[in-house]
């Protein structure tokens, strides 16, 4: 089949030098929510364009290799202000795109994926973490190149169980995504033999971010919030929601490493990442976008190659074709994680290694040696086949 | 005994810097046996070389112990290297991506006579045809330098463009080719000038380069477009473009030109092109039980002289294969060091050297037998390798 496929490929080529046709051109649209959210770290605010930075990006590398393909992309972003409807915005995007790479809360990306439910355009999930959107509420339209939180809290747990760390102080934000979050923390205790000594909830009373006092008064919180706590390899901060987890390395009652939200974070990239070849596209990013790149930015790039990828293999731009090759058995695609990517194709999900970072350097990249599987070791982060409640329409 | 031993093994891989504890099926302990083996033989120098940089003691291990075993591993090191039989000497040059050196190997003695110095991150690697001069990409400092052979010390630099990786020249030796993986370009500079000509736009990440036996044809891979491309040498155009698997990143002519052979690291495969009817033909696919797939990662490429048998680096498979390349089956995996790179034939085609990137080494192949025979260390990270001609 890809000898055939290849083939025709090639007589293509050859037919397409001597009649130099017009391009094909491949639209995307990209559809994120307008302003951005607020950190704790002032250096980790997002830039305004995060994401759609590395869609870019991904669709200035597809048409480079587009250019001997006769083919050409063409990228449209779109902002959804407060109140406006996500639906009409994503019909008007789609009747453009073939495409769409989305930035959007769980509900708002469910609502999108069926209203285009009838149409062949095929989504792709670059922001929302939430385990649902692969389990219950799975669509066949949505592709994710978002690992979720279970793959994250996998990754993360993987890696404190290698290190000998297996016993955990939980602390966990009083939002519901925090809670969430700790939910896939707790399942990864269980299933790679940590234990969770103590939960502590930080409750959210509300107050800035930044204020002119700074550091004083979290200095002397944060101490007395942990003390008392049974003994304890590591902290484990479930916060999303940019409330506590900051505050909390170097300033524990015990002296103990912090992990999860703050410390030892799992993200799909980071711009300190440079092995298996990233540091040429870590120059390619910051030379397009003058800073460096997220991992956000990544998830939306990865989604633009996946377009590319299966572009130039199945030499078309149709929508339906490009789609049955992606979900197809055939389809990876090389990201700078050292293995190709995957797709698991019972939800739809891509499969990643996660890397485990401390705002300056990758510290390690899991799964971490040792934790087998019979399919793929990327499948011993997050939920696997079996235990998948996903039913794909 | 046993245990021990490959305790001690464990230790001087650790300080090496990059292993966590080893995993069912993933190579290293394996050469360990009470008979010797070429694993053996390669394990063994390595902790010689290592004892200097051995850790102190963790809690619970006894110290004297193992100085003893130290000393005795030291012996059979010194016995096993004095029964190593000498063949014609070359001299190879192995470029360590990591501590900024290459190294000079003598092919007599196995031994790395000496360490130079060069730009940051040497990688592609290759002497001029004269066997003069010894030219190495060093990527961070953008430019290639010029090594004497006679000195041997870097005397000179070409101007290739932005992060240069690998080259290639042509026939005569008069023109370089190189791949620039930072701007997306090939750039042609003039050998005896040391000038550059111009630049030649392909994919994205250019790497493999090679060039067909006639000269007339050079081949670039591009490792995020998954293509060769094929480029006419006296027009400077691209003539075809041929899709392969993922992350390309080396090229290799068969002596006869009929086939052009392309590693695919994130794909696992080698694909077959014909150069004339620019088609992929076959593929060459690797499986290694016990081994997970995404561990196989072809990236250099031997093809011997006769055209009959090509060796595969297969990077962090820690496997060299032989494959009959008719009929284009993998026929043995030979163990060698970790994350194996590239390689290079001595000119007589006795032995093949690669390059072992994470354990730190060199492996040589007795062509013939299809054996690792030795292991050679040498700096961090080793990538590329060139012997004279």
């Amino acid at each position: 089949m890809i000898r055939w496929l290849l083939g025709s490929i090639g007589l293509c080529l050859a037919a397409m030098q001597v009649l130099a046709a017009d391009p094909i051109t491949i639209g995307v649209g990209y559809l994120g929510i307008a302003g951005t959210r607020s950190t704790l770290s002032l250096v980790e605010q997002p830039a305004a364009n995060d994401g759609v930075a590395g869609a870019k990006l991904a669709i200035e590398d597809n048409n480079t290799t587009g250019k001997f393909l006769n083919q050409r992309f063409a990228l449209e972003e779109r902002r959804i202000k407060e109140g406006e409807d996500v639906v009409q915005a994503a019909t008007d995007l789609a009747a453009r795109n073939g495409f769409v790479i989305t930035d959007l809360p769980a509900d708002a990306l469910l609502k999108v994926a069926d209203a285009l439910r009838d149409r062949a355009t095929l989504l792709f999930n670059a922001g929302a973490i939430d385990e649902r959107l692969r389990e219950a509420d799975c669509r066949a339209n949505v592709i994710h190149t978002a690992p979720t939180r279970s793959m994250l809290a996998d990754a993360l747990g993987q890696y404190l169980v290698w290190k000998r760390w297996p016993r955990w102080l939980l602390v966990v934000g009083s939002h519901d995504e925090d809670k969430l979050y700790a939910d896939a923390l707790r399942r990864a205790a269980t299933r790679f033999g940590a234990k969770i000594v103590q939960e502590r909830t930080f409750e959210d009373t509300g107050g800035a971010r930044r204020t002119d006092s700074g550091v004083t008064l979290i200095q002397r919180q944060m101490p007395v919030f942990t003390q008392q706590a049974p003994a304890y390899d590591v902290l484990v901060a479930a916060d999303e929601s940019e409330v506590f987890a900051a505050y909390l390395p170097y300033r524990t009652w015990d002296p103990r490493p912090v992990a999860g939200s703050a410390g030892l974070v799992p993200r799909s990239w980071d711009a300190a990442q440079d092995q298996w070849g990233a540091t040429q596209m870590q120059n390619r990013f910051m030379k397009l976008n003058s800073r460096r790149m997220t991992a956000l930015d990544m998830q939306a790039w990865t989604a633009v190659r996946m377009i590319g990828e299966a572009t130039s293999r199945t030499n078309s731009g149709d929508v339906r074709k490009v789609t049955e090759f992606i979900k197809g058995p055939d389809f990876s695609v090389a990201a700078f994680k050292g293995t190709k990517l995957t797709l698991r194709d019972w939800n739809l999900q891509l499969r990643q290694p996660i890397l485990l970072v401390d705002g300056r350097m990758v510290v390690s990249v899991s799964p971490q040696e040792g934790f087998l599987h019979q399919v793929s070791e990327l499948d011993t982060l997050g939920y696997d086949r079996p235990e998948s409640k996903c039913k794909l329409k | 005994m046993q245990a021990e031993m490959s305790d001690v093994i464990r230790w001087s891989r650790r300080r090496e810097g990059v292993l966590p504890p080893p995993r069912a099926g993933e190579g290293w302990g394996e050469g360990i046996s009470s008979t010797k083996t070429p694993q053996e033989a390669r394990t063994l120098s390595r902790i010689a070389s290592c004892d200097a940089i051995r850790p102190p003691p963790q809690a619970g291990e006894v110290r004297t112990a193992r100085g003893q075993m130290f000393r005795m591993l030291m012996a059979t090191v010194l016995v096993a290297l004095a029964f190593a039989t000498p063949a014609h000497a070359f001299v190879a040059y192995v470029s360590n991506e990591k501590s900024n050196t290459v190294s000079v190997i003598d092919t007599d003695s196995w031994t790395v006579t000496k360490t130079i110095k060069v730009g940051q991150r040497p990688r592609g690697i290759e002497f001029t045809r004269d066997g003069k001069f010894v030219m190495v990409a060093v990527g961070d400092d953008d430019t290639i330098q010029v090594i004497d052979a006679k000195t041997p010390g870097v005397v000179d630099t070409l101007p290739s463009g932005p992060d240069p990786e690998l080259f290639t020249q042509d026939a005569a030796g008069k023109t370089l080719y190189v791949a620039n993986e930072n701007d997306n370009t090939v750039t042609v500079i003039d050998l005896e000038k040391r000038a550059r000509l111009g630049d030649i736009q392909v994919g994205v990440e250019p790497e493999g380069m090679t060039i067909s036996p006639d000269g007339k044809t050079l081949i670039n891979t591009s490792e995020t477009t998954n293509m060769a491309h094929f480029i006419d040498t006296s027009s400077r155009q691209i003539v075809a473009n041929v899709l392969v698997d993922a992350r390309p990143r080396f090229a290799e002519f068969k002596h006869d030109a009929s086939e052009l052979w392309v590693s695919s690291e994130i794909g696992g495969t080698v694909s077959i092109v014909d150069p004339q009817k620019h088609e992929v033909i076959g593929k060459v696919n690797f499986e290694i039980p016990g081994l997970r797939k995404e561990a196989i990662q072809p990236v250099g490429i031997g093809m011997t002289k006769d055209d009959k048998t090509a060796f595969v680096a297969l990077g962090p498979a820690n496997r060299v294969a032989v494959v009959d390349a008719t009929t284009r089956k993998v026929t043995k995996y030979l163990l060698v060091g970790q994350r194996v790179w590239h390689m290079a034939f001595t000119p007589d085609e006795k032995y093949l050297l690669t390059t072992n990137g994470v354990s730190n080494d060199v492996s040589v192949i007795d062509v013939a037998a299809q054996k690792v025979i030795k292991t050679i260390q040498v700096g961090e990270l080793p990538w590329g390798i060139t012997i004279a001609p």
